[in-house]
């Protein structure tokens, strides 16, 4: 079989890069018409950074971690307390006024980000030390209790004059140009992309695989954990900053499990273990999640009123696929494997292969 | 064959993201396009869907409007903010979008203060119908409401508790939740003022879906106030009136404007009795004639649409929000957003819940609000109460 | 605090420790046997309460609660087979998240079909049977709770140490493969695992809801997580362990927000799981061989 040379898979990459930059300008110009289809993709590439983070520990590393909403959290407040203007801020902080040194703290969007990040990276760090020691489903609930202990923090009344407890923290001025975000999380996930193509990486996989195996080929457990927690919580925070950017006004219900469990079912849909996976499978759940909308409405068809589409359905249908993605296509999409042109390319001349065989054939032979 | 079917349906889903983007351009029929931003689904599903009710029927009773002479049927399209804030930002974008002129909405403050910012940027008016947290206007010259704000509803509930004698008072409010603890926290304040420093208690705080209160309420009993003010959802009110009651508290329980649903009765059962409210809106007691065609109307509509006949009050105020829109649209003798917006303060009209005109801040100017309470089973008007 | 007070949020504590008990128990019992963390059992719970509006609405309630029963039973059961059992050979990460997976089906399926609204849950009369001692209020339900949740427990234990389907149980949770090997018919015994953990659920729905008289859809995601870290706090795969740890989660709870700390209630659950984890993982009941499930 063919396979495609690599300066073909570069041209290719980078056709694809440039009709996406150019379709996302051309939206980001007209933004009144283009509007909600930027918000989707926007959304969708928000939630790659965390699933690829969040993949990075899941399927990279074997570490099974649900606290993503809770790194999310802390990176969403920190982007937010430092970008709201300052003029703004009394007018935010309504009921209880802000915290003096906290009021005329400011910074400019990627330093704010940057900032969230390493602040969630170091909450990973603390929490690393009791947690990364535990098997895995045990791992998953410490995680798990994690992002609860920290949105019960966020939403407490004695941090009322830091991260505005209940009243949420709004005004947050958001992207001024959709290319930002877009630019932004492709950095971060050219970013993990490198640290997994490293030898790190490599260790990362081979705690996945086999522990003891890893650890008799000298490879430091808790430290290579450690590593993949910390660095996997630092793009989730960089992603959180994002998330509040782009909502532009956040409080602590926004970070509940239900996010958690959000990012993992687009991980698991992407199938763990694929960068490409997890980047497809974020841009699917989202615009699914949009496009599914029909079945909320009542559907009449020829005067007859179908009975079962009533508000509420889709969410339904949504997690109906869900079960079967999770019982029957395990592997999700694209498995552990990545996306790329060589794949694309077999993929077609299997099915021309198949095609001709068909013809040829008389029998009627089993497919597939 | 596993593969073929999964990546049809990658393809399928990539290309519906774009399948939101329809922008206005009608241009054989005169069509203006309204959105109707509220909750349908989520915690606060059963008020936004009230609320989406009034909103249509209002569009039956005018369904068109005349801007340069011609007649522009009004479109509306709604949108389901489910509640959640994050939703509610895709679910703005997919309103400006759809170019609508103008939105009426939502059912829900923190929902609003979430779309706020997108409905700014694009410059398209927001008319609120029943979202009182004062952040909702506040610094955003495109929002309006037509309803009484929090602050101005926790002091007359303050005022209403101290005039009936209460010198101490316990206030419940959901953690995480900005309606309610904003609402219970201007009630402190103003009790506080009216019946001197520490008259309040007990402050309590509940988390989001917790269903069992009989700690904090056994709290509360052993400080044995003469009133609790509990501002919540409907989700929580009745379990909060019932495990009072049970817990043997007899002090009278009061909340906002979210109580007035009759699924607090339902749930609540004869424990209901006697709980306190302020709201919008009353049946019995037309405001204007507006309201009492309206009332008649309405019923009729409740009825065809398989609802009680008691008229919510949060309909009422998307009846008003429509009518507002409507007027601006008039005034401004245009579909232009920024013309329609630069109108809204100028105008003044009766609504079925009182007159309306706006103030700086795009606030209503409603000096008025109703309280009503539970007897026999159902909501019944007590009074007025103004506040200076 | 005055005495009375202190009586009264004793009260609550325990009842609410007797209800988290019951739902613990169908968590240990389950890991136990699978190693599986049924996420999906809280959801159960939840369901159990609607099938019991729904029920009661249509016949008496002597009758509902046998009808009842029997739904959540097969529920359960249904799930297992549908959910999990495709998946026992699989990573145990697939098999959780299929766990997650049926839950957000749970949810999603309950706010579809009964609304997000609330509903309020019958009445069953002479459990709502309120007493008044001087100051201190209770229902019947409240003083019931924890008496029926020991007594279950203690049928419960009968169960594992003196019938054959018990020693079954036992063997397969102590060594899965060798079980098989020796005859033991594993899915007949996962099933009656689930059976049971789900009647226990329906027990403890119905006393929970009693109490707390509205069924929302998410009435079960947080205590069912709670009631997990009971089960972890107790030894996982103990069943006395379990109630142990409901009963000690519950009161905990109640004192915290008697104290004035409402705000870190569910993070005072997790911490203390997140402590136990460290210090003592197989819980304060673990190791216990005899009583493994």
């Amino acid at each position: 079989m063919k396979t495609l040379d690599r300066k073909a898979n570069y041209i290719l990459s980078a056709i694809l890069a440039g009709i996406a930059i150019l379709v996302l300008f051309y939206m980001d110009s007209n933004r009144a018409t283009y509007s909600y289809p930027l918000a989707i993709l926007q959304r969708s590439a928000i939630y790659a950074v965390v699933a690829v983070a969040m993949n990075l520990l899941t399927g990279f590393t074997g570490l099974f971690s649900l606290g993503q909403a809770g790194f999310m959290a802390i990176g969403a407040y920190t982007v937010a307390i430092l970008t709201i203007p300052v003029e703004l801020r009394p007018d935010v902080y309504y009921i209880n006024g802000i915290a003096e040194p906290l009021a005329q703290a400011s910074a400019p969007l990627w330093a704010a980000l940057v900032l969230g990040g390493l602040l969630a990276a170091f909450m990973g760090f603390l929490i690393g030390y009791p947690v990364l020691r535990l098997k895995s489903d045990y791992l998953a609930i410490a995680t798990l209790g994690f992002s609860e202990i920290i949105r019960a923090f966020i939403a407490a009344p004695l941090l009322d004059r830091v991260t505005n407890g209940s009243y949420g923290l709004k005004s947050i001025p958001g992207f001024s140009s959709t290319l930002i975000s877009f630019f932004v999380a492709a950095l971060c996930i050219f970013l993990m992309v490198l640290v997994i193509r490293s030898s790190y990486g490599r260790a990362f996989k081979a705690i996945r695989e086999d522990e003891v195996a890893a650890e008799s080929m000298g490879i430091n457990l808790f430290k290579h954990k450690q590593m993949a927690f910390v660095i996997s919580c630092f793009f989730t925070g960089i992603s959180g900053g994002m998330l509040a950017v782009f909502m532009r006004s956040i409080d602590s219900k926004t970070f509940q499990i239900g996010l958690t469990y959000d990012i993992l079912l687009i991980v698991v849909l992407g199938g763990i273990g694929s960068i490409t996976g997890s980047i497809l499978g974020s841009f699917l759940m989202t615009a699914g999640r949009e496009w599914l909308r029909f079945f909320d409405d009542p559907l009449v068809i020829g005067g007859f009123n179908v009975p079962l589409f009533r508000s509420g359905f889709r969410m339904v249908i949504f997690s109906l696929i869900l079960m079967t993605v999770v019982l029957y296509y395990r592997k999700g999409l694209l498995g552990n494997r990545e996306f790329s042109w060589n794949g694309i390319y077999a993929f077609l001349q299997r099915l021309s292969q198949r095609l001709k065989r068909q013809k040829v054939s008389k029998e009627v032979g089993k497919d597939d | 064959m596993r593969k073929i079917i999964a990546s049809t349906l990658v393809l399928l889903l990539i290309l519906s993201s774009f399948a939101g983007c329809g922008g206005g351009g009608d241009s054989t029929e005169n069509i203006i396009k309204v959105g109707v931003f509220e909750p349908v689904t989520g915690e606060n599903g059963g008020g936004g869907f009230q609320e989406v009710l009034g909103i249509r029927y209002a569009n039956t009773v005018y369904p068109t409007v005349e801007i340069g002479g011609e007649t522009y049927t009004v479109q509306l399209v709604e949108v389901d903010n489910k509640s959640d804030k994050t939703e509610a930002v895709t679910a703005a974008q997919r309103l400006i979008s759809e170019g609508v002129s103008a939105v009426i909405g939502s059912y829900g403050s923190g929902v609003s203060i979430a779309a706020g910012a997108i409905f700014a940027e694009a410059q398209v008016p927001a008319v609120g119908a029943s979202c009182t947290n004062p952040q909702v206007t506040a610094g955003n010259d495109y929002y309006f409401r037509v309803c009484f704000l929090d602050p101005f509803q926790g002091t007359v509930m303050a005022n209403y508790a101290f005039q009936n004698g209460a010198q101490t008072a316990a206030v419940i409010t959901q953690l995480g939740d900005d309606y309610s603890s904003g609402l219970g926290s201007y009630f402190v304040q103003a009790f506080n003022e009216l019946a001197g420093e520490g008259a309040v208690v007990s402050e309590q705080q509940f988390q989001t879906n917790q269903t069992d209160f009989k700690a904090l309420l056994t709290n509360i009993k052993a400080e044995n106030p003469d009133v609790i003010f509990a501002p919540s959802s409907i989700t929580t009110a009745p379990l909060i009136i019932k495990q009072a009651r049970e817990l043997g508290i007899t002090c009278p329980i009061m909340g906002g404007d979210t109580w007035e649903n009759a699924t607090i009765i339902e749930n609540a059962g004869a424990d209901a009795e006697g709980i306190v409210l302020s709201t919008f809106f009353d049946e019995a007691e037309p405001a204007t004639d507006e309201a009492a065609s309206f009332i008649s109307g309405f019923k009729a509509y409740l009825v065809e649409n398989n609802q009680d006949e008691i008229i919510p009050a949060v309909a009422a105020l998307g009846y008003d929000a429509y009518l507002t829109v409507l007027e601006a649209i008039r005034q401004a003798d245009s579909a232009d957003s920024v013309a329609i917006r630069d109108a809204l303060p100028g105008i003044s009209i009766e609504g079925v819940t009182g007159a309306i005109s706006f103030d700086a801040n795009g606030d209503a100017n409603k000096d008025m609000a109703f309280i009503k309470t539970v007897q026999d089973g159902q909501f019944k008007f007590l009074m007025n109460v103004s506040v200076e | 605090m005055s005495g009375i007070t202190l009586l009264q949020h004793g009260l609550t504590g325990i009842s609410l420790g007797g209800a988290y008990a019951l739902i613990a128990i169908g968590y240990t019992m389950v890991y136990g046997i699978l190693r599986l963390i049924n996420f999906a059992h809280g959801d159960i719970f939840m369901m159990a309460g609607y099938f019991m509006i729904f029920a009661v609405a249509s016949m008496p309630w002597y009758l509902a609660i046998p009808l009842v029963m029997f739904l959540t039973v097969l529920l359960g059961v249904t799930i297992e087979r549908v959910a999990y059992k495709p998946l026992r050979s699989a990573p145990r990460m697939s098999i959780m998240i299929s766990a997650i997976g049926v839950s957000y089906l749970l949810q999603n399926l309950a706010t579809y079909l009964f609304t997000a609204l609330p509903r309020g849950y019958p009445e069953i009369p002479f459990l709502k049977k309120s007493f008044h001692v001087g100051e201190l209020s209770a229902s019947l339900v409240t003083l019931i709770t924890p008496f029926l949740t020991i007594l279950l427990t203690f049928l419960l234990m009968s169960l594992i140490n003196h019938t054959k389907l018990g020693m079954a149980m036992r063997a397969v949770s102590k060594d899965y493969e060798t079980s098989q090997l020796m005859g033991i018919k594993i899915n007949r015994v996962i099933s009656a695992t689930f059976a049971i953990g789900s009647l226990l659920a329906f027990v403890g729905s119905v006393l929970y809801f009693t109490d707390r008289m509205t069924v929302f859809p998410f009435s079960g995601t947080l205590p069912g997580l709670k009631c997990f870290v009971a089960a972890v706090l107790g030894g996982i795969g103990s069943i006395p362990g379990a109630v142990i740890g409901g009963f000690i989660l519950g009161i905990g709870e109640t004192a915290l927000v008697a104290l004035g700390y409402s705000t870190f209630s569910d993070a005072f659950t997790f911490a203390i799981l997140i402590v136990m984890l460290l210090f003592r993982p197989t819980g304060l009941f673990g190791e216990k061989v005899t009583d493994k499930v």
